[in-house]
Order: C-alpha cells, then sequence, then structure tokens
C-alpha cells in the first residue's frame, strides 16, 4: 500500500505515469466519470483549507466516489483529544482512502504508520504540500511542455512557505534548472533546503528585487505572505506589501512567461494581471484537480 | 589511588570527557538496569589530562551502545568476556535515534501526539546532522 507524505515518495518515472494520466482526464473526463463508484475518500482537515478540501472532494467526486470528513479540529474527536493514530484506524474502517491536513508537522506520517488505507498529505504545518507540488509540475508540464531547462523564480515567503519548499525538493531532480529566490531578509529560504541545492549542486540566486529578475524568468510563481505563520501582528504587517506583481512588472517580463500562484492570493498579484495570458494560476487550480484524480485511482490501484 | 576491581563480563567505557559519565549513564538507560556500575570521574589521563570511565558488568547483549557514537566517537568502548577485554569497538554515528534527544520544533507533531518515540535520521554523515523523522527539523547535537 502506497501512501503520499513527500513530492519524493514517487519516483520520477512514476510522477510522469500520473501526469500522463491525468492529461488523459483531461482530455476526456466521462471516460473516467465512474472509476471510484462505491469508493470513500475520508477528507480529515484538522485545520481550515477550503480550496485544497474541495479540490480533493471535486477530485473524488469526478470520479464518480464519494467523500466524508471534517474541516476543521473543533468538529472531529480531536477536540475530545483523540491522537491522530487513534483517528486514523477508525477512519481506515470507514474509507478507502484518506487525505490528511494537519497543523503540526509530520502528523500525516504518524498517520500512515498506523492507517489500513492510502493516506494523501494534504499539508502538515509548514512542512511538506505534496499535492500543491503535483499540481505545480503538472501545470509546468502541461504549459511549458517539458519539466527541465528553464529559469524559475519563487517570490515572496520563502521561509515559512510549504508550497515553495515542496516544489523546490521535486524540481530537483530535473534537469538544467536555474532558481531565482526572491524574497526579504526575513523570509529568505531555510538553511536545510539551501543544504540541499548545495549538495545537488543546483544553479541559484538569491535577490531582494523581483524588477531586477523579471526579465530573465521563465516562470514565476508567487506566494503569499500568510498571515498566521506570524508570531506578531506588527511583522506580517511591515512584510505583506514587499512583493507585488503589477501590470507595470508584467512589462519586464518575456512574452511566454507564466505566473504561477499555489492561492489564495490575497494581493501580491495585482486583479490587473489576471487578464493578462501569461497568468496561469487560475488554471492550475483546474490542474490541481486533474492531478488530484490522477493521485487517488494510482494509490487505489485502479484504472479507466 | 582509587582501586575497582576487574568485571568478569560487561563494558569499560574509557576516554569519556571529563564530567560526562553520568550523563552517559543516564542516556544509555543504566538507572533501569540491575547491574554493577562503576562510575570514576575525573581520573588522571595522559592523553586528556581528566577523563571518565564507565564500568558495567553486565551480559553484553544487555546495553545498546549505539547512542555513544552520536553522544562522542571518541570514546574507547572496551568489551570484557570472561575477564578479559577480547574486543575495542570502534564508535560509529547510529542511522536512527530513538527517544534520546527530543524534538524542539514546537509545530512537530511529536509535542502532541502521545507516546509518541521521538526520532531522528542521520541525514548528513558527513556533518553529523541529524533530523527528525516526522518535521525533519535539525537536531541539536549537544544532549
Amino acid at each position: 500500500m502506497r501512501h503520499l507524505m513527500s513530492p519524493l515518495d514517487f519516483t520520477v518515472e512514476e510522477l510522469d505515469k500520473i501526469f500522463d494520466l491525468a492529461g488523459e482526464i483531461e482530455k476526456d473526463p466521462k471516460r473516467f466519470a465512474h472509476v471510484c463508484d462505491g469508493k470513500k475518500l475520508a477528507t480529515c482537515f484538522y485545520e481550515p483549507s477550503t480550496r485544497t478540501r474541495l479540490s480533493f472532494e471535486a477530485a473524488m467526486m469526478n470520479l464518480g466516489g464519494n467523500v466524508i470528513g471534517f474541516s476543521e479540529a473543533s468538529s472531529s474527536s480531536a477536540a475530545k483529544g483523540e491522537s491522530v493514530s487513534d483517528t486514523i484506524r477508525v477512519i481506515s474502517c470507514y474509507a478507502d482512502i484518506c487525505a490528511m491536513r494537519h497543523p503540526k508537522e509530520g502528523a500525516p506520517m504518524v498517520a500512515a504508520s498506523k492507517s489500513l488505507i492510502p493516506v494523501i498529505n494534504a499539508g502538515d504545518g509548514g512542512h511538506q504540500h505534496p499535492t500543491q507540488t503535483l499540481t505545480d509540475l503538472l501545470t509546468i508540464r502541461s504549459l511549458k511542455g517539458r519539466l527541465g531547462g528553464y529559469t524559475i523564480g519563487l517570490c515572496g515567503d520563502l521561509k515559512f512557505g510549504r508550497t515553495v519548499h515542496s516544489l523546490i525538493r521535486a524540481l530537483l531532480r530535473y534537469d538544467n534548472i536555474h532558481f531565482v529566490f526572491i524574497s526579504p531578509e526575513e523570509l529568505k529560504i531555510p538553511d536545510y533546503i539551501i543544504d540541499e541545492l548545495n549538495e545537488k549542486n543546483a544553479s541559484y540566486e538569491e535577490v531582494i528585487k523581483l524588477d531586477d529578475v523579471m526579465g530573465k524568468l521563465d516562470i514565476l510563481y508567487m506566494t503569499r505572505v500568510q498571515r498566521e505563520r506570524f508570531f506578531n501582528e506588527e511583522d506580517y504587517i511591515r512584510l505583506k506589501n514587499f512583493y507585488i506583481l503589477t501590470k507595470e512588472k508584467m512589462l519586464l517580463a518575456k512574452p511566454d512567461m507564466i505566473v504561477l500562484h499555489p492561492l489564495p492570493r490575497v494581493n501580491e498579484i495585482s486583479v490587473e494581471v489576471d487578464d493578462d495570458p501569461r497568468a496561469a494560476y487560475f488554471k492550475q487550480a483546474q490542474y490541481g484537480v486533474y492531478v488530484r484524480m490522477a493521485l487517488i485511482m494510482t494509490l487505489l490501484n485502479l484504472e479507466a | 589511588m582509587l582501586n575497582v576491581g576487574k568485571i568478569e563480563e560487561g563494558f569499560v567505557l574509557d576516554h569519556i570527557k571529563a564530567g560526562e559519565s553520568l550523563n552517559i549513564y543516564n542516556k544509555l538507560g543504566l538507572d533501569k538496569l540491575d547491574c554493577t556500575v562503576a562510575i570514576l570521574k575525573n581520573v588522571r589521563s595522559d592523553k586528556m589530562g581528566k577523563k571518565d570511565i564507565l564500568k558495567v558488568e553486565c551480559p553484553l547483549e544487555m546495553l545498546d551502545l549505539d547512542v555513544l557514537g552520536f553522544i562522542d566517537h571518541n570514546i574507547t568502548v572496551n568489551v570484557v568476556k570472561a575477564g578479559e577485554i577480547v574486543e575495542k569497538k570502534r564508535l560509529t554515528l547510529p542511522k536512527e535515534l530513538k527517544n534520546v534527544i527530543k524534538c524542539k520544533n514546537p509545530r512537530c507533531i511529536t509535542s502532541i501526539e502521545q507516546e509518541l518515540p521521538h526520532i531522528f535520521v542521520l541525514a548528513d554523515e558527513k556533518k553529523e546532522i541529524y533530523r527528525c523523522k516526522y518535521c525533519e527539523e535539525k537536531a541539536v547535537k549537544k544532549i
């Protein structure tokens, strides 16, 4: 039985298969409409995340399956003090597969070690968010035609942004990628990711200003400065407006650059950019459903 | 000069940094074992000036010495059988540490999940870096 804890749980070849399957789903969704008939997905969300949860639920429903679950810890048995290990043992009796989000880092791994059904890490604290990474990879592959050989800029909160950490680790397995890290000093990429980049001899640079590097990027990955990751409000207010993508900044970019964002956006991408054909963040949300469909099928060993 | 007698079967842990023997006594869980232990503190040493020594009389399979590699790989482990030193063990860094150090990350699942062991895995042998199995937080070497 397979689980998904980190984007590195699958080999590059296995990921290619998942992306191929997602591509088939995109082309002909009807063919997959009954693949999960009679199956249940449990969405165990110990912290609120409308987007990821609905994406999982939509994915399961598109496959003909059903969904059970909870969307915050206060409405689950965790409020009564139940451990993650106990919860998953019980959920294993109710559902065929589980997607778990938890504010504590490593919680889905603890669940997977006790589970009788496949567990998907749907985000654990500031640690990993593998299905977002699969979404990002599928979007890049679909829109750029390849997963290596480009310059990618990652902008915003690179310290606490788990989507960024997961994405970098996943991209390190592909060739000829130049990373440009664009962040304020306070939100720089953590040392353990830099260690990994150095170990793998990856090409990277760290810069402060987005304007300085816009022209050389093939992909710009924007992130939100998350309020809940800060210990005090003052720091949040001081930093949140540091990096805002505007129409003017887009003038500096290549004509075929794509802009990605894990969403939700607050104000780091100006609404006027939405109409630019290079803005791909809403398409990305659609790819998120396709890749989750492919993932559910893969973990449940189902075929169309 | 203080004399401590020979042991028949067990371990003599030599070249322990002076003052560290009690820490090692605790980390090896010797307080929980029913065996004879001699703790020698501040013993004169040509090599180190002062050192500590631990003599443990116990069946050889009773003690897991893996953790010593993490604490200080310069400790000499003499394995004693039938009153003779039969092996001098070379210490290496253990691949995994279970309940030896605690994860300090307040966001780690180990901070709330009951009876979950604190497990650290050797992430980089050259730099002697351990990371929490769950959250990947770097271990603080001083224990």
